[in-house]
């Protein structure tokens, strides 16, 4: 029965609760997830508020619409203005680039589909004669989704706009030099995919311990419970807090169609700035299914934040949303100023949505 | 006010958000008389207004309705124009008597659907107990509409009127049924998502029911509204600022069939932010709410009606929700209609 | 980030699969799956791909550690961190 798979169990929860509680150093615990669901789940379910005060969980840069770079969103809108369908993941619909968002463009006219898979995006691109162009954003979990439809094969005129990053390098920027992250939550469907392995480094170079946690509030109660513990001895390691999603070697079969279809490169992250290897392109051999090799993209786009956004330390968990003088002022999820609050995942966005830590 | 002259209308404007709420005021403004005898009017942005008249209340409600695709699992854009309507009039305490309807139709539309969709209203109109007496239609040229629209008017009469901002801190909240049918059951019918469920909509008028509340809950029934857009989010929320009262609710306690809490998971889409058709909250003196409860529960739209809640003295214009696992967070209001994530 | 929700086998063909979850029903592409499934089975479901397979007797373990973590907690804490009590 899926209620088996359902971890929500109430007495459970109370007991984990204790016993974080009892495992809480005194001193201040700053625990950060790059996972935006992970985040939905913490809100969703008022998990802060079954946490002792000094264990604080943050988000680090877990939302991929939220570190979009402006100019791919530009050019998404540029593609959808010359009269191509643009199609998208509903996250990516209302995050705003330097002038519009794909949503904008719609209502102005320009022709944008929600889709809830790739394969719809090329199943569109089948039914028309039009050009169709699916905007590829995620982290390594949505990648493989994106490599296994080209390798499936798809129409002429299909082709990707590739935004696609990876999570342990931006986790990576987030510990070196000087930061009082005590333990990472990692996340577990990115670890399906890749396993246990390229999270090594953080307990071994930067003496971060590493938890994977799953997405049911027992899963990430678990979790920290883990961290905590890890913390205690003193022995900072990877542990598998998700065993039923996520072997130690990950998903060898999605990680070589990622990489028949992918190469790793540089990418520019919203609020974050350049990050070495942390994004993928398109290899050489699918550059006619590139929009842009085939659409020859030139847009003007403006990265800077806004004076005034805190979205720099609230995406690398050194502010939490609510120390930001904009939020919930001048920058709401409407009106977003940073990259924090414009996607659906951003910490902003989701603290704006549910009230955030609310003293309850 | 001037307006920048690059502002337009989003879709967001039009989902029962928070947008909508500061596009109304901005809009509300512009008109001098609005309300009439002393009775509810405009300003009170309720679900419909009243007018005093001959010691008892006329109240008087309109909605215009567009959606796609206008026939949908469980009903269509015909019942839906007249659920709505009638349902705005029992949530103020009213039996409705007539509707009107006004039809804007495209160029092109087979009449063989315009007629199902009128028997559609008529059987609704006649689970109501209510009639049609006027209306109004108008064809658009090729082009200028894509689909149909339908606005009903109605008028009911109400011995004791029941707004929306009553609540007392103490109240208990009830809901009538299953919470997210609707929108659920649209967002699965939609095209390009491909998912197959059995869920329909719950569009119905459900005066008959309220009747019956308002019938074992006399004066106890301090408040009403029906969560349409923005679900039961928004709905409650708007309660609690009216009012000037918190809500604390029990998501366990909320009843929500299986299908919905599935696509919503599977969506990234919270059920209680999406449209009901055929559901009310009720605020209820907490003396009278296992009568009223009770009541519900006695008619076939009630079987799963639910206590969920109660309103408090504490975070006054504030919905609280006691998630499953025992968390607290707020039940804020949804900012637009909800949209399928992924991440 | 990245949604994705356990879901039951109920169809198999040779590249896709029907799950079910909570009595909705969606085909999922099993590209990326280096296993066979078979009905029953529960996927991990990523925007219409299945990721992962989800052994049946891992509910049954997920509780077991949640269970085993909370009685070897209670039993031995380890030493305390510094300035903890």
């Amino acid at each position: 029965m899926m209620k088996d798979l359902r971890f929500r169990d109430r007495a459970k929860a109370e007991e984990l609760a204790r016993l974080i509680a009892r495992l809480a150093p005194e001193e201040p615990v700053k625990l950060v997830h790059v996972c935006g669901t992970h985040e939905v789940t913490i809100t969703e379910f008022g998990l802060r508020s079954l946490l002792p005060p000094q264990v604080e969980i943050l988000e680090g840069p877990g939302c991929p619409v939220c570190v979009t770079p402006v100019k791919h969103i530009d050019e998404a809108v540029a593609l959808a203005e010359q009269g191509h369908i643009v199609a998208t993941f509903g996250d990516m619909a209302r995050v705003p680039g330097t002038h519009q968002s794909l949503e904008d463009a719609r209502s102005a006219g320009a022709d944008v589909r929600i889709v809830y898979s790739v394969a719809d995006a090329v199943e569109l691109a089948r039914k028309t004669d039009r050009e169709v162009v699916f905007f590829a954003v995620g982290f390594e979990t949505t990648a493989p989704t994106v490599a296994a439809a080209m390798l499936d094969g798809v129409p002429e005129n299909f082709s990707l706009l590739v935004s696609h990053k990876l999570i342990p390098p931006a986790m990576a920027a987030l510990v070196q030099g000087e930061h009082d992250i005590s333990g990472f939550l990692a996340p577990g469907h990115v670890s399906t995919i890749i396993g246990m392995e390229p999270y090594k480094i953080f307990p071994e170079r930067f003496g971060v311990p590493v938890v994977i946690g799953g997405f049911e509030p027992l899963d990430i109660l678990y979790s920290i419970a883990l961290l905590l513990r890890q913390l205690r001895k003193g022995e900072p390691k990877v542990e598998n807090a998700y065993t039923r999603a996520v072997r130690p070697e990950g998903n060898l079969k999605a990680q070589a169609i990622l990489a028949e279809v992918f190469e790793v490169t540089d990418h520019y992250w919203r609020g974050m700035g350049p990050i070495p290897g942390s994004g993928l392109k398109l290899r050489e051999e699918f550059a006619a299914h590139d929009a842009r090799e085939r659409f020859g993209l030139e847009v003007e786009s403006n990265e800077a934040l806004h004076p005034g956004c805190r979205c720099a330390q609230v995406i690398t968990a050194k502010a939490r949303p609510d120390q930001c003088p904009l939020f919930q002022k001048a920058c709401t999820p409407r009106t977003p100023y940073g990259p924090c609050m414009v996607g659906e995942e951003g910490m902003c966005h989701i603290w704006a949505r549910y009230g955030g830590r609310p003293k309850l | 006010m001037t307006i920048k002259q690059d502002e337009r209308i989003t879709l967001l404007h039009g989902a029962g958000g928070q947008l909508m709420g500061e596009l109304l005021a901005r809009l509300l403004k512009r008109f001098t008389k609005t309300s009439v005898g002393g009775g509810l009017g405009l300003k009170e942005l309720d679900d419909g207004a009243v007018i005093p008249l001959l010691g008892k209340n006329l109240v008087f409600t309109t909605d215009s309705h567009v959606v796609q695709p206008l026939f949908f699992p469980g009903g269509d854009i015909g019942r839906l124009a007249v659920a709505g309507t009638v349902n705005d009039l029992a949530v103020m305490g009213a039996q409705p008597l007539a509707l009107s309807c006004g039809l804007v139709i495209p160029e092109g539309f087979p009449i063989s659907e315009l007629e199902r969709i009128l028997e559609s209203m008529d059987r609704a109109l006649e689970e109501a107990g209510a009639a049609l007496i006027t209306g109004d239609t108008k064809v658009l040229g090729h082009g200028e509409l894509e689909g149909l629209i339908i606005n009903t008017a109605g008028l009911g009469l109400a011995e004791r009127v029941v707004t929306d901002a009553g609540l007392r801190a103490g109240d208990k909240i009830l809901v009538t049924g299953t919470i997210g049918d609707h929108g659920m059951a649209l967002l699965a019918h939609r095209e390009g998502l491909g998912f197959e469920t059995t869920l329909e909509s719950d569009v119905a008028p459900i005066n008959r029911l309220i009747a019956r509340a308002l019938e074992a809950g006399g004066e106890g029934i301090t408040a009403m509204k029906d969560p349409t857009r923005g679900g039961l989010a928004a709905c409650l929320n708007e309660m609690a600022r009216k009012a000037g009262v918190g809500i604390m609710v029990h998501e366990g306690a909320i009843p929500m069939r299986e299908e919905v809490r599935g696509l919503g998971e599977l969506l990234g889409i919270n059920p209680l932010e999406i449209a009901n058709e055929g559901k009310a909250v009720i605020g209820v003196a907490p003396e009278r709410a296992e009568a009223v409860l009770e009541a519900l529960r006695s008619h076939p739209q009630g079987l799963r009606a639910a206590l969920i809640g109660e309103a408090t003295a504490d975070y006054p214009g504030k919905v609280i929700l006691v998630t499953e696992v025992g968390g607290k967070r707020f039940l804020e209001n949804p900012i637009g209609d909800p949209v399928p994530r992924i991440c | 980030m990245c949604l994705a929700i356990p879901s039951r086998v109920t169809e198999v063909s040779e590249s896709e699969a029907l799950v079910d979850h909570g009595g909705v029903k969606k085909r999922v592409k099993l590209d990326l799956l280096d296993e066979s499934v078979k009905v029953g089975d529960y996927l991990l479901i990523h925007t219409g791909f299945a990721i992962q397979r989800i052994p049946p007797e891992e509910a049954e373990e997920t509780l077991r550690l949640f269970d085993e973590l909370l009685r070897a907690a209670f039993d031995d804490e380890g030493p305390p961190l510094p300035g903890s009590s």
